[in-house]
């Protein structure tokens, strides 16, 4: 057994908090850049320019990269040999979202109740998470902050094996032109495909957690994202205001499913696809 | 890009009307953020035959909720939200003399008919652009609503504050003209 406290959880993630906000990934950074050599559009182009200059300024003086600065998406796997000393994994998790956005200046943005009262909970909380055990003696730790321009407009379609993978592309499809040029594109689409109806919406928010530049080592699934984004980029959303670049990549993920089912679920991201990680 | 075109507020009527869709503009002068809480809160107070904390004809509205300024900054990053949630309260706020509107994404068609019976202008900002926005914002304060938080009512004072017109007076749409030669399904 090897012990990791509470207060090394609640400080790693006070700094991914604002890490996440301030530094686009460099990957993301760099298919942005890609992007804007490709983009036929000259007004796409302008939006890019202005997309990419936002990032280096982010970057250089530690502000936010979008006001949205999201809502804490985390993903926990604990060795299976780790005992955790302190209290709670969830309330030292939330304890450090709490602390990363307050001393971070990033955006409250949740809510504790979503239909009656709508009282923001003023420092952040609660995160989303998703824990799993896992072999071994560490904590990993993977924060994805959402916002929810994007999240708006993600969805999903309970298809049935005969729809295949033509079926598949088609509703991806019908998810981002319904999306149009809201969410803030170039987008980063994550797709889920299998399971039930929450796996496969699970599946679509751990697919984001990839590179934009590493694709699935299924080779089927990869073809498939690189013919989703090849359609993507044909429905002329651009970056915002018409283009060639509507999005930057398109991460799949699967998992095994009923024999009447075909879930298929799309979580929208924006250019700002932020991300950070630890290994505690 | 053609050269853009510099606009100041307050922002009238014949201003507005003569503009158009895919103008490249920048902003000067005083305007006022307000999202989905406080969008809820003015219509319910017209409702009730109250009175706003500003008067919003000639203004410009901008759908903004920013993060908080650092110490010695006058805001944090303030990029613009989608302004579709603000749809259902829109109408109401055109009546009230909005000529400008400033945030991100498509509008309803009955925002389009209301923009065109009172001559408003919707513009368009970089979304997710918004520690490049902050640079053009150089007075945040909070007019109204302060138990909002980053949804209250504030003004801006802005210099060459960076928008494109993407919904004219006369319902030209820029997204729809913008995207068409690109569209290849």
């Amino acid at each position: 057994m090897r012990t990791v406290k509470t207060e090394e959880i609640t400080s790693a993630v006070a700094q991914m908090c604002k890490e996440a906000a301030y530094y686009l990934p460099k990957d993301v950074y760099e298919a942005l850049k890609k992007g804007r050599e490709t983009e036929e559009s000259p007004v796409g182009r302008d939006v890019l320019d202005q997309i990419i200059r936002n990032a280096e300024i982010a970057r250089a003086e530690d502000r936010p990269i979008c006001q949205d600065t999201g809502m804490a998406i985390i993903f926990v796997e604990v060795g299976q040999e780790v005992h955790i000393e302190g209290g709670l994994l969830e309330d030292a998790i939330n304890a450090g979202v709490a602390k990363g956005y307050t001393e971070g200046y990033l955006r409250k943005s949740v809510v504790a109740e979503p239909l009656f009262n709508r009282k923001n909970t003023q420092d952040n909380t609660p995160a989303i998470i998703y824990t799993s055990l896992v072999a071994g003696d560490k904590i990993k730790i993977q924060l994805a902050p959402k916002g929810f321009g994007s999240e708006n407009k993600s969805g999903l379609e309970m298809l049935v094996p005969a729809d295949g993978v033509e079926g598949v592309k088609a509703a991806v499809l019908r998810i981002i032109q319904h999306a149009d040029c809201n969410p803030c594109p170039p987008m980063v689409v994550g797709v889920g495909v299998g399971g039930t109806m929450d796996r496969a919406a699970y599946l679509s928010k751990r697919a984001l957690l990839r590179p934009t530049n590493v694709r699935n080592e299924h080779p089927q699934y990869a073809k498939l994202e690189e013919d989703l984004l090849t359609l993507i980029n044909k429905t002329g959303i651009g970056p915002q205001l018409g283009g060639t670049t509507s999005a930057l990549a398109v991460n799949v993920e699967w998992g095994p499913t009923h024999i009447a089912g075909l879930p298929v679920a799309v979580t929208i991201c924006c250019h700002a696809m932020r991300h950070a990680e630890r290994v505690l | 890009m053609a050269e853009k075109i510099r606009i100041t507020t307050p922002f009238t009527e014949e201003a507005s009307r003569k503009l158009k869709a895919g103008d490249s503009v920048l902003i000067t002068g005083t305007i006022y953020s307000a999202r989905d809480a406080a969008h809820k809160v003015m219509t319910e107070a017209l409702a009730r035959g109250e009175k706003l904390p500003i008067d919003w004809n000639n203004q410009m509205v901008y759908y903004l909720g920013p993060t908080p300024a650092k110490p010695g900054d006058p805001i944090g990053s303030c990029g613009p939200t989608t302004s579709g949630r603000m749809d259902a309260y829109t109408p109401t706020m055109l009546a009230q003399g909005i000529k400008g509107m400033i945030g991100k994404g498509s509008r309803k068609p009955e925002v389009v008919e209301a923009m065109k019976k009172y001559g408003v202008t919707y513009f368009a900002a970089v979304g997710g652009a918004a520690a490049l926005i902050a640079k053009s914002v150089k007075k945040y304060e909070v007019i109204a609503y302060p138990e909002l938080g980053p949804e209250a009512l504030a003004a801006l004072t802005v210099v060459d504050f960076p928008a494109i017109v993407v919904i004219d007076s006369e319902g030209n749409n820029f997204y729809e003209i913008g995207q068409k030669p690109y569209r290849r399904l």
